[in-house]
This record gives structure tokens, C-alpha cells and sequence, in this order.
């Protein structure tokens, strides 16, 4: 049973002396709820503060202002290890010159747990991520999936109440990630415990996370499940970084505002009815003539000789099942940047479009596609969404809802 | 038929670029030895001649040229044996060696700890200092020290000895463990500190096993100069806590110079040490690059 609740935490880091003493605040006022056995995830680019928020709730670092609370309690001043926490870092910290089985161990040694109880404690934790055979092993005679796991081992015996993973597979090569994902996702359920996670990988986030939560610059743009993420940004920043290949964005013109929605201007001047609201969350209604940024997928667009919207195919790359095809932008300002390289949510030029696998396009050619209007986004100048006006059907999906560990559950509880 | 032809001459000057190169090799590692053996001769050879001498009589000692073929006896051992407790100097010297190594280390230990891990924006400058102190010639602080030795009752102790020559060796002390400390990845200890350790707990379940090493080869540094130190034994003793430096001194004064048991006892002062640097010296080279090659 364990809730997390961060309440207006700051971070300010003191760096010179005396009169050259300057303050950067790292976290800008974070608000979050984390729910009992909740998968939280983290993210946002490089920078953007997710480790310093996490050493923050481990207690590794003092939040400058604000209140951390565990169930309720606020645990500014409690120590890292009274906190109840664990935590997996990325280099996995292992401790060299123990074994397997007394780094796992370490923490019960020092609680003063009785030796038996704690090879008890190891082998059990041992079991569960099949460690077994490697307890008696140093550190630098393991594998780095088997170092991670021994990473993790180390947090499952101390049982605690809340999992902090700071990148725990990002060094770890693709097909082992897939594998710790999945083993990752299989301990949770059965652990019964909360986890928060720090990533960089678009699918780690979607597959594993309950909540995302989105940071820039030390603040949350938006906390949202994967797929509230996905379908309802709620601004331009969290369009461009959730989904890959990123959303492709275009300027266009509001020609009309009405109750069913705001109609714009292409650059082949047809109009689109896009089915959002005239005014975002916070802000000010938009009118007729202002300019808009509209976002789609590249998923979303469909190839089509007689769409609104063209350009040259600049490279296509063909991954059999699907083919995506890096064109020009529509509005001309395509210079032949390559949309998935795009530098940040600023450069626009260059569209992506993900096609069927089996398309018989040309580098060089000149395509026309369209967009499916009731998946584009509209944004504002400062970034803000105009609001869907239908909530996407599956935004109420949750984790459990995916796998087959909770329908098997479900019957259960019906027999 | 080109190709074949090319490719032969390709492959046969691409094995005598590599002979040239292994060749390039060798000789390298020719002169190197040759010079390190020269060297280490150039070290060794007045040891060496020490511990001839000392089984030479008087006369075969100053004879010149020197005689490298004689028929050694132990006579200068025994005389100088009779005349000082050999047995006597050599355990004050380890007695002082050991014992201010233990303090030194003991002291050392928690400050480069703070400095290591909790520094603040003077730690780079305490450093220089403390290591600028051994620029000091020891001459300049000789009477305070010992008008301060006189007046606390220290002078011919083995606990003034000690301290001193903690002091001596705090410097270098301090700065080895620093470097090794910092050398640690910090979430090694972050870890720790998550697993429920004290700062205690940190420093003698983690710290210290991981840099033993470098802990003992700064241990062993010190313990060497210690034994080497001279101008704060004979400035600062007398008989009772005088180790084997003033041991050797005192054969050089009273009838003139004896070669032949002035090398005795040179020898017997210097062996130990010796004995003790040739069988630690894995362990010193060992931890003198500790943190080079982890
Ligand atoms: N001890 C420190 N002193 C000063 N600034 C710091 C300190 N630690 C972190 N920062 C700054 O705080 C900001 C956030 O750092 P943080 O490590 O939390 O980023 P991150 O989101 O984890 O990035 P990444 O994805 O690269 O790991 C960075 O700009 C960093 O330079
Ligand atoms: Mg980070």
C-alpha cells in the first residue's frame, strides 16, 4: 500500500561562491499523484530534470522546496533508506567486491537480519528473476542483462514499498531490453508494488506505463495515460514527443470557428474541418484569420492522387510491413531535412508519412496524400491544443486492459 | 591474372611492413631493458658494496684498489653488537613506523573521505596546502618543535616519535587516499546509502574494501618513509626510543670511521626495510595504479 504525492517540489542548484554564487532552478514546481501500484513513467529530453526529480523522491538530493508525502506522510526529512524506497540505477551500482548473493543481501545485513533469514530473503528473490545459479559470482563475471537483474534483486529483497528505475535498460542491447521489459512488466503484477520509471524509449513508455508524465525544462506538460498521451496532447511539445516517427506539423489559417469544430486554410488552399473546440484549456479563442500550427501523425496520412496536401519523396525507407516515405513539406519549406532527424518540435520542415508496405513509390516522385481530419491537431501560436471535441475511444484503456494476466484475473474473481 | 599479381604484391609488403614493425618492436623493448637494468645496477650497487664491505675487515675495507675477493668474516656484526643492542633500535623503529602509519591512516582516512565526498569550495585549496607543507625544509621548524617536545615531555619518547612522523607522512597520506576515493562511482555509495548505510557502515563496507589497494600501498609508502625518516630521530632522541637511523649515526662519531662496521650496522638498519619493500612490492605497484587500470 503505498501512494506518492510530490507537492510544488523545486530544485535549485548552487553552483560558484560568494558573489558569483548563481542559482539554476532544475525543477520549476512538480505536482504529482502517484496511485498504489501504479507504473509511473518518466519522461522528456536529456536535461529535462527526470533523474534529479527521482534522487529527489529516493532522497538522495533535498528538494529546495515543496513537500514529498509516502501514504500521506511527509518524508522530507526522512532518510533514503528509512523511506522505504528502492531504487535501480542505470550503471547498475553493483557492489564489486560482494557476490550476487551479498549484494542482494547487503541491505538486510546491515538491518542486522539474521543470516539465515537473509539467504531465505536472497533465494527467494534469486527465484524469482532466476539468479540461482549465480550467487556466489562477482559482479564482473556477469553478463550486463544478468548485472541488471542482480540490480533489481538487490531492490525486490528489500521489499519495499515503492521501485525507482533510473534508465535501468538503456545499456543493455534491443532484444535483451524487450526481454527486461517483459519480465519487467511480469514483476510488477507480482510484486504488487508501485514503480516509477525514468526513460528515454518511446516503447518502454508506452507498453509499460500507467501515467506518463512528460517534462521539459523541469516542468510537467502533461500527465496523461499512453494513449491520452498519444491521442490528446495537450500541447505542441507533447505531440512532438510522444509517437515515432514524430508528428508532422504545418502552419495553416482559420477560416471559420463554429460549435463543430474550426475550419483551416492548406497551402493548396482547400479547407479542412478539423473537430476541436474554437479555445484551448487555457487561453484565449482563436478567430478567423489567425495562424495555427496543425499536427498529424505520420501514420495518420493516407495516400491519396487527389489529397489536399503534396510534396517529393526525399527518402524511403522500407521495412516490409510498412513503408515510410520522408517528403518534402507540404507548404514548400521542405529543404530536404529528414523529418525523423528533426533537430526539436522547431523544424518543421519535412514530413513523414508511413505507408503500406507494398507502395510502389520512387525517391524523387511527387505524391499528393491526405489526412484523416479527425485525427489531425490543431495548436495555437504558443503551443497550446484546441481540444478534441471526441474523445478518443480508447483513451480509457488501461495497462491491465492489454494483457492477459488481468482477463485471466477477471474470471477468476467471476467463478 | 593483374589482380593475382597485385594482390601478391600487396600481401608481401604488407609482411615486411609487419616484420619491420614487430622488428621496430623488439628493439624498443631492447633498450628499454636495457636501460631499466642500468638503472636499477646504478641503485643497487652501493647496497650492494655495503654488504660486501660489511664482512671485510678494517684493513680490506679502505684497501685500494678495494678487494672484491676476500674471505668474509663476521667479526664486524659481533663487535658492533656488543657495543649497541641492535635488537633494541630495530624495535623502536618498527614500533614508530607502524605506529604512526596506523594514525596517520586512521586521521587520513575520514578527512580525504570528506574531502572526497563532501567538498566544499576550499577542499583544492586545503590539498595544495597541506601538500605545500612538505615543501618546508624541516630545519625551519626544529625549535618550536622541540622547545614544544621539551615542555610536553615527548623528547626520546616513542609517542613523540609518532606523531611527528604522522605529521611527516599526513600530507602525502591524505592526498593518496583522496585520489583513490574519488576514483569510487559515486551511485556505488548512493546505492549504499539506499541499502541503509551509515556513513560508518559506508566507510567499512564499501569504501574501504573497495580501495584496500591503494590503502595499502599508501600504507606501505608510509610506513617506509617512516623507517627512513632520520632528522627527526636524531634531533629528537636520544637512547630509549631511538630507532635504527640514530642507530647507524652513532657509529660514525666517536674513534673516527670504521668502514667495515659502520657497513655492518648500515646493513642490518637497512634490511628489514628491504626485505619488507621487496616482498610488497606486487602490492605496491599494485596500488600505486589502482585507479589507472580499474
Ligand atoms: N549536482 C548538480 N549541480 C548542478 N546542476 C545539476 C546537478 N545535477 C543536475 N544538474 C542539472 O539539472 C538538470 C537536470 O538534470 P537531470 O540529471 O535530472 O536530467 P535528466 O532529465 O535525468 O537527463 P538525462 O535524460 O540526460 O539523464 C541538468 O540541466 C543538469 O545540468
Ligand atoms: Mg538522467
Amino acid at each position: 500500500m503505498s501512494t506518492l504525492t510530490l507537492k510544488n517540489i523545486v530544485k535549485e542548484f548552487t553552483s560558484g561562491s560568494g558573489a558569483s554564487a548563481s542559482t539554476t532552478q532544475v525543477i520549476k514546481g512538480v505536482d504529482l499523484e502517484v496511485k498504489d501500484q501504479e507504473f509511473v513513467v518518466f519522461v522528456g529530453p536529456s536535461g529535462c530534470g527526470k533523474s534529479t526529480l527521482m534522487r529527489m523522491i529516493a532522497g538522495l538530493e533535498n528538494a529546495t522546496s515543496g513537500d514529498i508525502l509516502i501514504d500521506g506522510q511527509r518524508i522530507n526529512d526522512v532518510g533514503p533508506a528509512e523511506r522505504g524506497l528502492a531504487m535501480v540505477f542505470q550503471s547498475y551500482a553493483l557492489y564489486p567486491h560482494m557476490t550476487v548473493g551479498e549484494n542482494m543481501g547487503f541491505s538486510l545485513k546491515l538491518a542486522g537480519v539474521s543470516k539465515e533469514e537473509r539467504a531465505k530473503k536472497v533465494n527467494a528473490a534469486a527465484d524469482v528473476l532466476q539468479l540461482g545459479p549465480l550467487l556466489d559470482r562477482k559482479p564482473k563475471a556477469l553478463s550486463g542483462g544478468q548485472r541488471q537483474r542482480v540490480a533489481i534483486g538487490r531492490a525486490i529483497v528489500r521489499n519495499p514499498s515503492i521501485f525507482l528505475f533510473d534508465e535501468p535498460l538503456s545499456n543493455l542491447d534491443a532484444a535483451l531490453r524487450v526481454q527486461m521489459r517483459i519480465e519487467l512488466a511480469r514483476l510488477h503484477a507480482e510484486l504488487k508494488a508501485t514503480m516509477i520509471y525514468v526513460t528515454h524509449d518511446q516503447i518502454e513508455a508506452m507498453t509499460m506505463a500507467d501515467k506518463i508524465v512528460v517534462l521539459q525544462g523541469g516542468v510537467v506538460e502533461q500527465i496523461g495515460s499512453p494513449m491520452e498521451l498519444y491521442h490528446h496532447p495537450r500541447n505542441r511539445f507533447v505531440a512532438g514527443f510522444i509517437g515515432s516517427p514524430k508528428m508532422n506539423f504545418l502552419d495553416v489559417t482559420v477560416t471559420d470557428v463554429q460549435a463543430e469544430g474550426v475550419t483551416v486554410r492548406l497551402p493548396d488552399d482547400s479547407e479542412s474541418l478539423v473537430r476541436v473546440a474554437g479555445q484551448p484549456e487555457a487561453g484565449s479563442a482563436v478567430s478567423v484569420g489567425d495562424r495555427l500550427t496543425m499536427g498529424v501523425r505520420p501514420e495518420h496520412l493516407i495516400l491519396d492522387d487527389s489529397g489536399p496536401l503534396g510534396g517529393q519523396v526525399q527518402v524511403i525507407e522500407r521495412l516490409g510491413g510498412v513503408t515510410s516515405l520522408y517528403l518534402a513539406s507540404p507548404d514548400g519549406s521542405g529543404d530536404g531535412k529528414i523529418g525523423g532527424l528533426k533537430a526539436d518540435d522547431q523544424a518543421d520542415s519535412g514530413w513523414i508519412l508511413i505507408a503500406d508496405g507494398d507502395v510502389a513509390s520512387r525517391v524523387g516522385d511527387n505524391i499528393r496524400y491526405t489526412f484523416d481530419s479527425a485525427r489531425a491537431h490543431l495548436f495555437t501560436s504558443d503551443g497550446l491544443a484546441l481540444p478534441s471535441l471526441d474523445r478518443h475511444p480508447l483513451t480509457g484503456l488501461t495497462r491491465q486492459d492489454n494483457s492477459l494476466s488481468s482477463v485471466s484475473a477477471a474470471q477468476a474473481t467471476d467463478v | 591474372m593483374m589482380t593475382s599479381s597485385t594482390n601478391s604484391v600487396a600481401a608481401a609488403s604488407m609482411a615486411v611492413n609487419a616484420s619491420r614493425a614487430r622488428r621496430s618492436v623488439l628493439n624498443r623493448k631492447l633498450v628499454l631493458t636495457l636501460v631499466a637494468w642500468t638503472i636499477a645496477l646504478m641503485m643497487f650497487f652501493p647496497i650492494f658494496w655495503m654488504f660486501l664491505t660489511s664482512f671485510k675487515t678494517e684493513a680490506e675495507a679502505i684497501s685500494t684498489p678495494p678487494s672484491l675477493f676476500f674471505t668474509p668474516s663476521i667479526d664486524g656484526y659481533i663487535e658492533i653488537q656488543a657495543r649497541a643492542d641492535y635488537f633494541k633500535y630495530a624495535l623502536n623503529s618498527v614500533v614508530i613506523s607502524l605506529g604512526a602509519t596506523l594514525l596517520a591512516l586512521l586521521i587520513a582516512i575520514p578527512s580525504a573521505y570528506s574531502m572526497a565526498f563532501l567538498p566544499t569550495k576550499r577542499t583544492q585549496t586545503t590539498l595544495l596546502w597541506m601538500l605545500s607543507t612538505k615543501m618546508l625544509p624541516s630545519v625551519g621548524v626544529l625549535l618550536p618543535v622541540y622547545l614544544i617536545f621539551r615542555d610536553l615531555g615527548l623528547l626520546d619518547s616513542r609517542t613523540g616519535l609518532i606523531i611527528i612522523y604522522m605529521l611527516m607522512n599526513l600530507p602525502i597520506v591524505v592526498w593518496m587516499l583522496y585520489t583513490f576515493f574519488k576514483d569510487i562511482p559515486k551511485d556505488i555509495l548512493e546505492a549504499g546509502r539506499m541499502d541503509g548505510a551509515s556513513t560508518l557502515q559506508e566507510i567499512f563496507h564499501l569504501l574501504l574494501p573497495l580501495t584496500l589497494p591503494g590503502i595499502a600501498s599508501t600504507g606501505l609508502l608510509c610506513v617506509i618513509l617512516s623507517w627512513n625518516e632520520a632528522f627527526w630521530s636524531l634531533n629528537l632522541t636520544t637512547s630509549n626510543a631511538a630507532p635504527l637511523t640514530a642507530y647507524i649515526a652513532s657509529f660514525s662519531s666517536p674513534e673516527g670511521l670504521f668502514w667495515a662496521k659502520l657497513s655492518a650496522a648500515s646493513t642490518l638498519a637497512v634490511a628489514p626495510i628491504l626485505i619488507f619493500g621487496w616482498m610488497t612490492q606486487k602490492q605496491m605497484v599494485r596500488g600505486l595504479t589502482f585507479g589507472a587500470v580499474k
